[in-house]
């Protein structure tokens, strides 16, 4: 954890976005996080993603719940809307606020605690109302608050840094999803900004519930030998089956990709996320083969990392439920609030 | 890349933009912490041990190390390195236990340096402490060379040079005012060891043109300066022209303003960015109201009756290109100035008539010795050479600089050792981590921009010549200014081994400097960093593979603010924050070797 402050000093040759603002402006308060925290790096991608993405600051949402992942929303865009809630109800109160005003970008900061323990039903029911928002987890494995106790989504058989290893079935929430029906569905590592970059930005423009799941290493309670969500683990086992590129609207698909394996998605802006598939046997648009794979994959000890599933086919909550597209706070009030004489009639087909 | 030997001393001076720029290495971050910590007299004694002349140096050093320093790239301006010397010096306590001292006995080695200036004095602060009989000998009946000749009392006042040349002459050296050397021959017939020239550049150019020896009026600009030095000079005519636009044109122009013009014009054949005027210089005499006049070429003086009433330019145009070049010009007209008095000021030449060409001193095309720069020895053994007498006019602090290396080759030549045998630069590094979150340097960046020099009231500063127009920073701004150091000395220094990749240090770096990436060429790595690195005078410091995805972590040097966050955010340690000490040697570290040597048992 660091008391001392970014300076403000900045490198003068730093790109600008469209808005006219460096990937600084993003920022946000100092981590308090401990020294080398994977969360951290996730932090620092979210701030790439969203400069990037020219998204402006005030059209940003932050929401988040309890946990070390749930302070990291502090850390980013501090000229943005936040709301740190209770633990595990992150998606409710993103379902609300996303229910009253469907305008602004949703992100959603959680953890393998806040999301897959307390917060579990929760976020199973995100899923089911195809909530339109960047779901990320930072999956680290343990509760690093509490002092590095296993969390839902430690494998079987790693080891802690004192006591027995780990012997209930974890969670994967990325194959959880999957059968759920979510809609965008994407693995990655804090180490690897690379690719974590372009599939946070393919989740923030997503039109329906976007997943990324980020093996984020707790560097004090789970980065020792044995465990299997340490630094060293994660790039040993790291498989990678689908690159994505983000490509902004009005740019041309400048990479070159082989014949056959690149697949462009266009997504409701007018940029496209282009898949490029590493291993040529992934297929991303099957639930069902994408599914077989990662369960073989998993079983085989690897982690597969990449844009794993995407079906850009379904409607997401609003859209389902055929709602209006403007806020309601820059709706009429007078239409908001039909007035007594109005309530009356409805309370009368009641009677 | 291949790995930053960083190893090399030459590797982390060079991180240390300020003292790398500055031709005697002043450990400048070092000495502005002192002054930082109020410790004034030993910020006085670290500039002293490297510069020899703080006060003087503080006031008029042409400064190499601002336009280096780093702050200038990150910002605008540099800190003011110059000035914060001045600090140490005006408000250095009593200095005299650090002061070098001459043993009871000498070491029985006669050693002439011609030339009372600086680097003469520099060559005798380095020997007498080891025993030499040193002997200066000075034409004028004043020490100090240029320094008191061509410099102005307004910006450099008689005390301090007295008092800082007085710490070195009280040290037993031998001094003879009035004696101009004649001949080096003679010279050389009284057996001295060694002998060291320290003459200067003392010929002002001339310029040819129709009417130069015509009037009283015309003047050489450092004649000039050294006649209004010695009072010779009492007064101007009230019109001035100054030929030239160099720091001696300052001198010459402000000085007239002192005894006598009212309207001063510099006549500058270029235009504006070809000055070889330093900025600051010119700043100082525009604030005092000379105009500067570009794209003038002078063509003739013109007189009435024998007395000087004007001269005569060509006007100038000039095509600058891309690259920044000039062209030599077209004229385009013609335009006559009327004026009282002209000084040149348009350069300086070496010249040496008193050493005759038949004793093994070799002289080049131009009718300069030909100088050794490492050892400073002319192709005579041991007769040297420093200061604007060996390679022509620079500075002070560059003739500082020779005197330390002649001193170092005069004593070896003493001792019949190899000149070229020489101590080499040394580094020392030590962790600057105090504790948690605690580093032993003031790391927090200071957003403040540069401290204002306070200067004398307009009208005040022309009542005399001697009234010192900078006053010098006053403690607040002394405070606020050495904040914005920002400690280029206390060294990134990486351990590759310790690196888990976490990529803490790049997230925190708040100037992008940082990056983990597949190694490469130099110009492939510059391409492929955080943020754009287009300084290839800063260097990458690349690391040894890392241990689990045998990438690199490369550093850009360019704008590295030394704020300690990338240390402070590392999980493992693999970044520390360490003070790098460059080991300089002098003639005294020489001497002290070979002490050790002769103590040492044979092997």
């Amino acid at each position: 954890m660091t008391y001392i402050a970014k300076p403000k000093v900045s490198h003068p040759g730093m790109p600008r976005n469209s808005l006219g603002l460096t990937a600084r402006e993003y920022e946000g308060a100092v981590s308090t996080l401990c020294a080398g925290c994977g969360h951290d790096s996730v932090t620092a991608a979210i701030i790439q993603a969203v400069f990037e993405l020219n998204i402006e600051p005030h059209m940003l949402a932050k929401m988040s719940g309890i946990g070390c992942s749930s302070k990291t929303p502090a850390y980013f865009a501090s000229q943005s809307h936040g709301f740190n809630s209770v633990h595990g109800r992150m998606p409710s109160v993103t379902t609300g606020a996303n229910a009253a005003n469907r305008k602004l970008t949703y992100i959603g900061v959680s953890g393998d605690g806040d999301s897959l323990s307390i917060g579990a039903g929760q976020f199973v029911h995100a899923i089911r109302r195809n909530l339109n928002m960047c779901y990320i987890i930072e999956n680290n494995g343990v509760y690093g608050l509490t002092k590095g106790q296993f969390s839902a989504s430690a494998d079987i058989g790693t080891k802690p840094k004192k006591g027995l290893p780990n012997q209930q079935e974890p969670i994967d929430p990325v194959s959880s999803a999957i059968a759920l029906g979510a809609t965008y569905i994407a693995r990655s590592f804090s180490g690897d900004k690379d690719q974590l970059v372009p599939l946070i930005q393919g989740a923030l423009l997503h039109d329906g519930f976007a997943l990324v799941d980020v093996i984020s290493p707790c560097v004090t309670f789970n980065d020792h030998e044995g465990s299997t969500k340490s630094y060293a683990h994660t790039r040993k086992f790291y498989h990678h089956v689908v690159e994505a590129d983000y490509v902004p609207p009005a740019e041309a698909i400048k990479a070159q990709y082989d014949e056959g394996s690149a697949m462009p998605i266009e997504l409701h802006d007018g940029s496209k996320i282009v898949l490029r598939k590493i291993e040529s046997e992934y297929d991303p648009t099957s639930r069902a083969k994408a599914f077989k794979y990662l369960r073989e994959r998993f079983n085989a000890g690897e982690i597969t990392t990449g844009l794993l599933y995407v079906d850009d086919s379904r409607k997401e909550m609003h859209d389902l439920m055929g709602n209006i597209e403007t806020p309601l706070s820059e709706y009429p009030l007078e239409k908001l609030q039909p007035g007594n004489a109005e309530l009356k009639k409805i309370l009368l087909r009641y009677r | 890349m291949k790995p930053t030997d960083t190893s090399n001393p030459e590797y982390f001076h060079k991180v240390v933009d300020c003292q790398w720029a500055c031709p005697a290495h002043t450990d400048v971050p070092e000495y502005i912490r002192l002054i930082a910590q109020g410790r004034f007299s030993d910020a006085y004694s670290e500039n002293r041990k490297s510069n020899v002349f703080p006060g003087i140096l503080g006031r008029v050093c042409d400064r190499p190390c601002e336009p280096a320093c780093r702050r200038g790239r990150i910002e605008d301006r540099p800190v003011a390195i110059c000035r914060l010397k001045r600090v140490a010096a005006d408000h250095r306590g009593d200095v005299t236990a650090s002061l070098p001292k001459a043993p009871q006995q000498t070491n029985g080695k006669r050693v002439a340096l011609i030339g009372a200036g600086c680097a003469s004095l520099t060559v005798a602060n380095d020997l007498a402490p080891l025993g030499y009989e040193v002997t200066i000998f000075e034409a004028l009946e004043k020490t100090g060379g240029l320094m008191r000749t061509n410099i102005p009392q307004f910006r450099l006042p008689p005390n301090v040079l007295d008092e800082e040349i007085g710490y070195i002459l009280d040290m037993g050296v031998d001094l003879k005012m009035n004696h101009r050397i004649d001949s080096m021959k003679d010279l050389l017939d009284d057996g001295f060891d060694a002998v060291f020239v320290g003459t200067g550049a003392p010929r002002g150019k001339n310029l040819e043109v129709p009417g130069r020896y015509d009037s009283e009026n015309i003047h050489i600009g450092i004649d000039w300066l050294e006649s209004v030095a010695f009072e010779h000079i009492e007064k101007i005519g009230e019109k001035v022209l100054i030929i030239g636009v160099g720091n001696t044109a300052m001198d010459c122009c402000r000085t007239s303003l002192r005894i006598g013009a009212k309207d001063v014009k510099v006549m500058a054949r270029k235009p504006r960015g070809f000055f070889k005027a330093s900025d600051w210089e010119l700043e100082d005499a525009e604030e005092e109201n000379v105009e500067i006049i570009v794209n003038h070429s002078p063509k003739e003086f013109v007189l009435d009756d024998g007395k000087l009433i004007g001269m005569t330019f060509e006007l100038m145009e000039y095509n600058v290109d891309e690259q920044g070049g000039i062209d030599r010009g077209t004229v385009t007209g013609e335009v006559t100035i009327p004026c009282d008095d002209v000084i040149l000021a348009i350069g300086q030449d070496n010249a040496f008539p008193w050493i005759e060409r038949d004793i093994g001193i070799e002289f080049d095309k131009w009718e300069c010795p030909v100088v050794d720069e490492e050892t400073m020895m002319c192709s005579r053994d041991g007769i040297f050479f420093g200061g604007d007498s060996a390679f022509g006019p620079k500075n002070i602090i560059w003739a500082v600089a020779h005197g330390h290396e002649a001193a170092i080759s005069i004593h070896k030549h003493c001792h019949g050792e190899s000149l070229k045998d020489r101590l080499p630069d040394g580094v020392n590094l030590a962790s600057q981590k105090m504790g948690m979150h605690e580093w032993s340097y003031s790391n927090d960046y200071d957003p403040a921009a540069r401290r204002l020099m306070p200067h004398v009231d307009l009208k005040e500063r022309f009542k005399k010549l001697d009234i010192e127009v900078e006053l010098g920073f006053t403690a607040e701004q002394a405070i606020q200014e050495v904040e914005r150091c920002l400690n280029c000395d206390i060294q990134t220094v990486f351990a590759a081994k310790l690196c888990i990749e976490c990529d803490a240090c790049i997230d925190i770096c708040p100037v992008n400097c940082l990056t983990i990436a597949e190694n490469g060429d130099e110009a492939d790595l510059r391409t492929r960093l955080s943020a754009p690195a287009e300084n290839r005078e800063q260097a990458l410091y690349v690391s040894e593979d890392l241990p689990q995805t045998s990438r690199v972590m490369v550093k850009d040097e360019d704008l590295c603010v030394h704020c300690g966050l990338c240390a402070e955010r590392c999980p493992t340690g693999a970044w520390d924050m360490q003070k790098s000490t460059v080991l300089l040697p002098y003639a005294s570290d020489e001497a002290a070797g070979e002490q050790q040597d002769a103590a040492a048992p044979a092997a």
